[in-house]
Formats: C-alpha cells, sequence, structure tokens
C-alpha cells in the first residue's frame, strides 16, 4: 500500500517534468544501443576473424618433425655421473615425414569419442612448370570429404567444384594466386614436379582462395591418392594427422596424451595460434570499455536530472517531510524515478541494439580475400542483452543514489521557514 | 491529567551561527484538549522556533516535550515522522500543495501515508473534510486553479485528513488578505468550538490573535504571561 503510493508519487513527479526525463532516457536508451551493437558488431568480427584461421586449422595436428634426437646413443650407453660426452656438430636424424603405422594410429583415434573427425593430409614441395620456369609450390594431398566437412574446404573453393578433386582422376585446385601467374583456366592441364623428380600432368578442376595472398601463390591440393603417386609412395604414405575435437579446449591437454600414445609430434591450436586469443580479447576489452563510458556520461545525465528535479521539489519534498514521510520515503521516491528511466531507457537501449545489429548484419561487406563473406558479421548473443540491462540498471541506480540521499536528508523546517 | 494534549518542560534552543545566540530559554507550558492557543509576539522573538521544536520537526534542542503524553526526546527520524503523520495537522503561510494532483488527493496523501483506513474510506474522509471548509466543489481540480484562500482551506483539508490531536500553524493567515484571513479564523474558531479541535497557531497579528481563546507572547525567548491553565478558555 505505502509503496504503492511512493511509486504513484514518483511516476507524477516524472511525469510532469516528462522532457527532461525523455532526455535522460535517451541518454540511457543511446548508451545501451551502441552497447549492444558495438559488442554485436565486434563480437562477430572476432569470430569471423578467429574462423579464417580456426575453422581450417587442425585442433591438434600429428606429424613428424625433422629435428635431432633428444638423447643421443653415446649418453644411453655412457651415462656415468662421473663423466660428460662431448659431441660436436649434432645433426637431426632422418628419420623422414612419413607416420609410421598410420592405419592404426588412425583406427585407434576413431574410436575415441572426444574426437569429431580425423582428416588425414599429405604436405609435399613441389615445382609447377609453366614453359621454361618452374615456380615453387605446396600440395596438400587431402581426403576430400572429410576436409570439407571438418575444415569447410568447399566454402574456399571460389571456382569449380571441389568434389570433382575427388571424382577426377590425377587432378588439382590451384591456388588462385598460382593458377594467374601460370594463365591456367579449369580444364587446362599443369605439369608438377615432385621433390624427387617425378613429373606428373594434373587437370585443373578449380581455384582455391583462402583469402591469405601468400598462401594462394603456392598452395594447391590433390586427393590423397594423387599425392601419393606424385610421391612415388604407397597408398598408406602419410605425413598429417588432422585431428578435429568436439571441445577446442581440450586441445592442449589431448596433445600431449597424444604424443606419447603414438611417438609423434602434436602441436595444439592454441599453442599455434595464440595471437588470435590475444586479438579477440584486446577487441572485447576495447568495446566493454566505450560501452561502459556511454553509460557512466547517460549515469551523470540522469544524476544531473535528478539533483535539479529536488532543487525545484524542495517544497514538496519538505511538506511531505511535515506531514508524516521519511527519509527514507523520499529516498526511495527519487530512486525509483532513477530507476525506471534505467529500465525503459536500457529496454528501448536492447531494442534499438538490435535493431542496429540487424542494420549492421544487413550491410554489404564485400571483400577479396574473404569469399564467403557478403555482409559484416554480427553475433546475436543473449549475453549482450543481459549484461547491457544490468549496466542500465547499476549505473542509474548509483546515478539515482546520491541525489535522493540528499532529498532524504533535506530539513523542511529550513524550506518552510525560509520562505 | 488525560486531557493534555501537549507539554513542553524547560525547552532552550542555541543557535551557534553566526554567534551563540540563546534563542528559547526555559520554555514551560501546557496546552490541553480543545483550546484554541496563538503564539504571538515580535519578530525574532523565537516564536516560529518554538512551533518547529514543538512540531517534532526540529530535534535541536534541551529540555523535554511530550505530545499526546508521550515523551519524543528518544524517538528516531521514522517514529517523529510517524508521529507528525498521525497526531499532527499542519498549516503554514504558504499553502505547499503539490501542483501534481488533485485536490482531493492533496488532501489524502497523509491519510494515504497513514494507511489506516481504504482509499474509498479515504476519499469519503477528504470530501467530508472538504465540506466542512466549504470547498468540496473543488474537489477534483488542480491546486494551481484555485485562489491563494481557497488554498489555505485545502492545505487546513489536508491538516485534518488524519484527525490529528493538535493542528499547528505558522502565519497562516499571513499570505492572505483581510476577507480571506477571517474565513480561516472562522474556520478555525470552528473546528475548536464545533469539533472540540485543539489549535496552536503562531502570528504577529494582534488582532488575530485576540479572538483566539489564549495568548501566549513572547519575548526574547521567553513567555511573558505566566503560563497557567486558568489564564485559558
Amino acid at each position: 500500500m505505502n509503496l504503492k503510493l511512493l511509486y504513484e508519487i514518483s511516476f507524477s513527479l516524472l511525469m510532469a517534468r516528462w522532457k527532461q526525463t525523455l532526455v535522460a532516457a535517451i541518454g540511457v536508451t543511446f548508451g545501451i544501443t551502441m552497447f549492444v551493437a558495438l559488442l554485436s558488431f565486434m563480437s562477430g568480427l572476432n569470430g569471423l576473424l578467429d574462423g579464417l584461421i580456426l575453422n581450417r586449422t587442425a585442433h591438434i595436428r600429428l606429424y613428424n618433425e625433422i629435428k635431432p634426437t633428444a638423447v643421443q646413443a653415446v649418453d644411453q650407453y655412457y651415462n656415468n655421473p662421473q663423466q660428460h660426452n662431448f659431441i660436436h656438430s649434432v645433426k637431426p636424424n632422418n628419420k623422414g615425414l612419413k607416420i609410421r603405422n598410420s592405419e592404426a594410429i588412425i583406427d585407434a583415434l576413431k574410436k575415441d569419442n572426444r574426437i569429431l573427425g580425423i582428416a588425414p593430409k599429405i604436405n609435399t614441395q613441389v615445382f609447377y612448370q609453366v614453359g621454361t620456369i618452374n615456380l615453387t609450390g605446396s600440395i596438400n594431398g587431402v581426403d576430400v570429404y572429410e576436409e570439407n566437412r571438418l575444415f569447410k574446404f568447399g566454402d574456399y573453393v571460389v571456382k569449380g567444384n571441389y568434389i570433382d578433386l575427388q571424382n577426377t582422376p590425377n587432378s588439382i585446385i590451384l591456388g588462385i594466386g598460382a593458377a594467374q601467374t601460370m594463365l591456367v583456366n579449369i580444364g587446362d592441364i599443369v605439369n608438377i614436379t615432385s621433390i624427387n623428380g617425378n613429373k606428373i600432368p594434373l587437370k585443373v578442376v578449380g581455384y582455391f582462395q583462402s583469402g591469405i595472398q601468400d598462401i594462394d601463390k603456392v598452395q594447391s591440393y590433390t586427393s590423397l591418392k594423387t599425392a601419393q603417386k606424385i610421391l612415388g609412395e604407397s597408398n598408406n604414405y602419410l605425413t598429417d594427422i588432422q585431428v578435429k575435437l568436439n571441445n577446442i579446449l581440450w586441445a592442449p591437454e589431448m596433445a600431449k596424451e597424444m604424443q606419447r600414445q603414438f611417438d609423434l609430434d602434436a602441436l595444439d591450436i592454441q599453442t599455434a595460434n595464440s595471437q588470435f586469443e590475444t586479438g579477440s580479447k584486446v577487441r572485447n576489452i576495447i568495446s566493454y570499455s566505450v560501452g561502459i563510458t556511454l553509460l557512466i556520461v547517460a549515469g551523470f545525465g540522469i544524476y544531473n536530472i535528478l539533483n535539479m528535479m529536488i532543487y525545484e521539489k524542495m517544497d514538496t519534498i519538505a511538506i511531505m517531510k511535515a506531514t508524516g514521510f521519511n527519509g527514507k520515503d523520499v529516498k526511495r521516491i527519487f530512486i525509483s524515478i532513477a530507476l525506471s528511466i534505467g529500465i525503459f531507457g536500457g529496454l528501448f537501449g536492447l531494442l534499438f541494439g538490435f535493431g542496429l545489429s540487424v542494420l549492421i548484419d544487413n550491410a554489404p561487406f564485400e571483400t577479396a580475400s574473404l569469399p564467403t563473406i557478403k555482409t559484416f558479421p554480427v553475433t546475436y548473443n543473449p549475453l549482450f542483452y543481459i549484461v547491457g540491462i544490468i549496466f542500465s540498471i547499476v549505473t542509474t541506480y548509483f546515478a539515482g543514489y546520491f541525489p535522493s540521499k540528499k532529498a532524504s536528508k533535506i530539513d523542511p523546517v529550513v524550506i518552510i521557514r525560509g520562505k | 491529567m488525560s486531557n493534555i494534549v501537549l507539554e513542553a518542560k524547560n525547552i532552550i534552543k542555541h543557535f551557534y551561527d553566526p554567534i551563540d545566540i540563546k534563542v528559547l530559554n526555559n520554555i514551560s507550558f501546557k496546552l490541553s484538549k480543545g483550546e484554541f492557543a496563538s503564539i504571538t509576539g515580535k519578530s525574532g522573538c523565537g516564536k516560529s522556533t518554538l512551533l518547529y521544536i514543538l512540531s517534532t520537526m526540529d530535534t535541536n534542542y534541551e529540555g523535554h516535550l511530550w505530545i499526546d503524553q508521550i515523551e519524543m526526546g528518544h524517538k528516531n527520524e521514522k517514529a517523529l515522522a510517524r508521529v507528525r503523520n498521525e497526531k499532527i495537522g499542519f498549516v503554514f503561510q504558504f499553502h505547499y500543495l503539490l501542483n501534481e494532483f488533485s485536490v482531493l488527493r492533496n488532501v489524502m496523501l497523509p491519510g494515504e501515508k497513514l494507511a489506516k483506513l481504504s482509499k474509498q474510506e479515504l476519499e469519503h474522509q477528504a470530501y467530508e473534510k472538504l465540506k466542512i471548509l466549504g470547498i468540496e466543489n473543488e474537489a477534483l481540480k488542480k491546486p494551481n486553479q484555485l485562489s491563494g484562500g481557497q488554498k489555505q482551506r485545502v492545505a487546513i483539508a489536508r491538516a485534518l485528513i488524519n484527525n490529528p490531536i493538535i493542528i499547528m500553524g505558522d502565519e497562516p493567515t499571513g499570505n492572505l488578505d483581510k476577507k480571506n484571513g477571517d474565513i480561516v479564523f472562522d474556520i478555525f474558531k470552528e473546528l475548536a468550538e464545533v469539533y472540540n479541535q485543539t489549535l496552536l497557531i503562531v502570528t504577529h497579528d494582534i488582532d488575530f490573535a485576540s479572538k483566539t481563546h489564549r495568548i501566549i507572547e513572547m519575548e526574547d525567548g521567553k513567555i511573558l504571561n505566566t503560563p497557567s491553565l486558568s489564564a485559558s478558555i
């Protein structure tokens, strides 16, 4: 009963000054709108940029790295702590890039239910022969279906169809930069020389564009079988096993586990791409701080308006106190004014923020380096909206708190006697 | 002495700014139920200061104050607000009506705060009070549509809404012309004589004071005439 009365009084005071109230509410609305839109856009951008790398990168890559043996033979033989072995000119040993026993490893991985999928790969250096010139390049032999399922291979094939790689024997999808240098079209034949001297003609069935020019100039894709043929290797020859997990966060730990289990090198995505996480974090900090700044500015607006309102309504406060309203009642009245500005301003802010996000989402954004992107990226995350409304309520509460406290402390005698 | 409504004993009040002045010096008096008393004196004699102490709004004093035989000295802000709400009606020089609300709602507000009656009953009560003051036809208007005299009558109706045991006035006719001042005086008189309402009015208007039942004259923070009960009525 009493609360209802106080809210009615707050509402009347609010309506009596509706223009100022509106300005204050617009301040909050603007702050929240920008906050929501900015965060949605920024996190969309984060998702896009991360996706550029993360979607195409294996969570764990198993391979053989060429490196010197960790424990030299002499140390194993003479491991007396009293003596020290000096070995000069240590060279890496040649165990080859081939993953040994690859079929058994793949079978073992397939049984692990933490793993979403496995894509075997052969990575090798080649020369593209163009007339008398040899261009260096690299070829990825891939399992076409798995590569597409796990790493969206098809998205980056800008001309031709990625399936043709599987269906057409001795076919190749060239990086768009390489294709332009060699002046070849789809259906043409390019000659490839492998590092061990094999010469093989391959039919171009498509162009590939990753968005990173340096890669597009050298990289090409073939099927696993074609790659094995280029190298003259057997059909169980693999250089990489790419593993995609159900949860990317498991990668570092599982990488260690696999390294032990299979005696291979295992590189997890977090180690390989730590700079991306840093970038995302920085962008998030920027958008949060801009949003909070806007809200604090809006908060000062509310503070001002409430202060003015209290100044104007001194008489009202004095008579209310004289006729039996206590300080707490007065405080509650002004805080509820501030909060209603915050809540309504905030709700409209969420609405406009959503609208602005949709607008950004539909704004055309075409760039040669990102073939799959047609509009600006936007994420619709309910968390931003929840944080937005909480922020607006908290800032307006604090903006209202101090003027309200002042109002509750007004001495009616001073006001009434002053008349 | 159950008919003592208000009692002050040895009330002393200092003003410290700009210099230490003893504005009230050992004020003691009693007010019985149904008394229509006025406090008069020259400007600066401390009569308003005394009224605000008696009204519980000013708590910075020495001495003792009983309202309805309850000691006020130890109560906190919230409890004092409750006392003002329930037991005291105020009429000031200025009407202090809220322009955001109708006349009726202005009268009802202290009653709504008290929350003893339902809204319908309260509305009925408010109409009754307005009827006593002869302004029931203005009930639904906004205060700024009324004349000065009418506004002051609304303020009196507001003072009456919770059936207080005492009505305190600080120059209630100070802003009014002679005619409206007389109307307000007649209302006070009627309240005292017909409804047995206790009233304590601060005024510098000798004319007004002389027509009340009891005059408490003050000078330099002291009451001049002996505050005996026999002097009243």
